[in-house]
């Protein structure tokens, strides 16, 4: 059948089983936008504010559902404007899929109006991209980007696509092709019997193991194969952030979150095990601070998809190359049953080592009796954050119960991600209740996307923590500066009740936790957008925290 | 030899901005790069490319695994250095003085070079060989002005059942 490029892009995705897109017209993909417009019935396009909106809402939905998610863009600052979302999706995991226009092939290299080499911009960023400036390379090229998104270690992908490929014409059969999602199971990698014996013979001679994951557990659906392992081998779990979800917060093996502002049993724990086995995380420095220290007296067992992640970081005993899901699985099949009588009871009485309580005060309107209310009204639904001291306490305090319901900006640490984010996680969890914990600070970053969610009539909850300050910043200016706040006292005067009604949303304030309670009841209530501006105390600090470098003897508590 | 020294040789698909994908994965990485040379090969959608890099057993291995996630990185191997061939190509221009040229033809036929260009004021010289030979033949050539020069840094073949795609 002969068709145009635009075409074969439309026809490409529907192939994939794409049914949504998040983007933003413009002139160099006006006619990949006309297809669309005559596929609208099998197609749903979300229309941003701005295009960082748009890619945070691929990624947010990618991560919900597993699938990729789908961005288009126009040409130059239609592209640069996903930039910082490509890279967030490239240090996170994220399989996104950027389609992105560009001027016709015999103006590229002239700096024609809005021409960006966007293929060079963010070759550091994606895990492969392409410009397309032939035609009959097209069809074959998103197949490949497909399967590079969602293979292996999920990653963004780029396609930049020359206006004159989208207007040429060549043959093209579309097929019945297997949708491809990141979280399709795979298959082992190569690893033989040697690298399994030697596995269980370090699991078997641990008195002390730990498990310590991250996000490739969730990215790999893990979850079961962990919790069966966990039991099996008598191990605690602790978890990266971006592992979180990957177990239910109330499971008795696990210790909490690992890292800068971990929970102190679970740093503790680690730090007193003789064998660490690492799932799908990378030791990230804000996971792990002072190597050595972590290094200390204790094997590490990596287990990686990627084989560049074993060993990067930090020195391990050993790596196993393969899914998590894989290769947890047979390790369970091939260490016998094992019991650590001894080491339990330390980690039971941990639990209730007085450090690892977490509590804060009670008589105020703390940040953890905010993020408590919501647990107690979500179930199990998507809760996404921007990025500060609240994507910390929601870490810390809230509840999880299952796996892929926690979307937040790990790696980049993006300030702003949370608006795109949250609404492409409400789209890709079927329009469920979803919560986004944002504060002053990165909602103005992207507040704009709330005039999408007020669009789409989503059930978004907003709940912002003013404390009129850069409060992460601010934290470290206390704690390492002296109290020099330069430049972190915000004081916006910003009427977050009449901004959130200017855009067609519902806005509360609460000023106590009975007003919160009271407006989150509300809030539940209605299928539409609302904004819940929390006004909290400036000072409020994340802890524990180990300052950067540090290790658990510099943990700050108080 | 630089200490540490390593040869990495890898097919490639022959297409613009593999290079640069290369480059800046070295670049961003804080890999060294001492030389990159690169041509095609006997089948036309690959190249070979023969890197010089330096950096202890951890930089190496994390070279040749990040330049395996490159989709564009067929093949990438750290060679063997017993068991290469390395060859290097050198082009240097000098001022010729009255009566200087007998005895730069006697360095070029003792290392084994070749004229490539004579002017009445210079004389423009090829040489081939391994990355040390090159070395004492400007080390030699240092008495005299060079005008300019080039290499193209060395280039590796395995020896006899030693190739990029057969590591036994």
């Amino acid at each position: 059948m002969v068709m145009t490029g635009a075409q074969i892009v439309i026809e490409t995705l529907l192939e994939h089983g794409v049914d949504t897109i998040f983007g933003y017209p413009g002139g160099s993909v006006i006619h990949i936008y006309d297809e669309l417009y005559k596929r609208r019935n099998e197609l749903r396009h979300y229309t941003t504010c701005h295009e960082q909106g748009a890619v945070h809402a691929a990624d947010g939905y990618a991560r919900v559902t597993g699938k990729p998610g789908i961005v288009f863009a126009t040409s130059g600052p239609g592209a640069t404007n996903l930039v910082t979302g490509i890279a967030n999706a490239y240090l996170d995991s994220s399989p996104v899929i950027a389609i992105t226009g560009n001027v016709p092939t015999n103006l590229l290299g002239r700096d024609s109006f809005q021409e960006v080499d966007i293929s060079g911009i963010t070759m550091p960023i994606t895990k492969h991209n392409y410009i397309v400036k032939d035609i009959r390379a097209l069809a074959d090229t998103i197949h490949e980007a497909f399967s590079i998104a969602c293979s292996g270690r999920p990653g963004p992908v780029l396609i930049d696509i020359t206006k004159d490929v989208q207007t040429g014409t060549t043959e093209y059969e579309p097929s019945n092709r297997p949708a491809m999602h990141a979280a399709s199971p795979k298959k082992l990698v190569n690893i033989g019997e040697k690298e399994f014996e030697e596995a269980a013979r370090l699991i078997q001679e641990a008195e002390r193991p730990y498990i310590y994951c991250g996000g490739g557990v969730v990215l790999s659906n893990a979850s079961e194969e962990l919790l069966a392992f966990a039991e099996h081998i008598d191990a605690p779990i602790g978890l990266s952030l971006m592992g979180l979800s990957a177990v239910p917060y109330s499971h008795p093996r696990f210790l909490g979150m690992v890292g800068m502002h971990g929970r102190y049993g679970a740093i503790k724990i680690l730090h007193e095990s003789d064998l660490v086995i690492a799932v799908g995380t990378r030791f990230s420095d804000r996971a792990i601070g002072n190597t050595k220290e972590f290094l200390r007296n204790r094997k590490i067992l990596q287990i990686d998809i990627d084989p560049a992640e074993v060993g990067k970081n930090i020195e391990v005993t050993l790596g196993l190359y393969g899914d998590a899901k894989a290769v947890l699985a047979a390790l369970t099949s091939r260490t016998p049953p094992l019991r650590h009588e001894a080491w339990s009871r330390v980690v039971e009485d941990m639990k209730a080592h007085p450090d690892n309580n977490l509590e804060m005060d009670p008589a105020r309107f703390t940040p953890q009796a905010i993020i408590d209310a919501v647990c107690r009204r979500m179930g199990d639904h998507v809760v996404a954050t921007d990025v500060g001291q609240h994507q910390m306490w929601t870490s810390q305090y809230y509840r999880f119960k299952k796996p892929r319901t926690f979307i937040t900006s790990g790696g980049l640490g993006t300030m702003g991600f949370g608006m795109g984010a949250a609404i492409g996680a409400c789209i890709g969890s079927g329009k469920q209740r979803t919560v986004l914990f944002t504060s002053d600070g990165s909602f103005h970053m992207n507040m704009n996307e709330m005039a999408t969610a007020v669009s789409n009539n989503l059930p978004l909850v907003v709940v912002l923590l003013n404390n009129n300050a850069l409060g992460m910043v601010r934290q470290w200016q206390t704690l390492f500066f002296n109290g020099r706040y330069s430049h972190t006292t915000l004081d916006r005067t910003t009427d977050y009740v009449k901004l959130a009604e200017a855009f067609g949303a519902q806005g509360y304030r609460a000023k106590t936790i009975e007003e919160f309670e009271r407006c989150l009841d509300r809030a539940f209530h209605v299928q539409s957008p609302v904004l819940i501006e929390c006004s909290i105390d400036c000072d409020a600090r994340v802890l524990p925290m180990i300052p950067p470098g540090g290790s658990i003897n510099d943990i700050i508590l108080k | 030899m630089q200490r540490n020294q390593c040869i990495v040789s890898l097919l490639v698909s022959n297409h613009a901005g593999v290079l640069t994908r290369i480059s800046s994965l070295f670049a961003r990485r804080s890999f060294n790069i001492e030389s990159l040379t690169v041509g095609v090969t006997q089948d036309p959608s690959l190249s070979r490319m023969t890197i010089v890099s330096w950096g202890d057993e951890y930089l190496r291995a994390q070279i040749v695994k990040q330049l395996h996630k490159l989709v564009d990185v067929k093949k990438v191997q750290l060679m063997d250095q017993d068991k290469i061939v390395v060859r290097e190509l050198m082009m240097v221009k000098i001022k010729l003085e009255d009566g200087g040229l007998p005895e730069v033809m006697q360095a070029i036929n003792a290392y084994r070079a070749n004229v490539v260009d004579l002017s009445p004021s210079s004389i423009a010289v090829e040489i081939a060989g391994e990355p040390t030979k090159l070395n004492a033949f400007l080390h030699f050539l240092s008495k005299y002005e060079i005008v300019e020069m080039c290499r193209t840094g060395p280039t590796a073949l395995g020896r006899g059942s030693y190739c990029l795609e057969n590591e036994s």
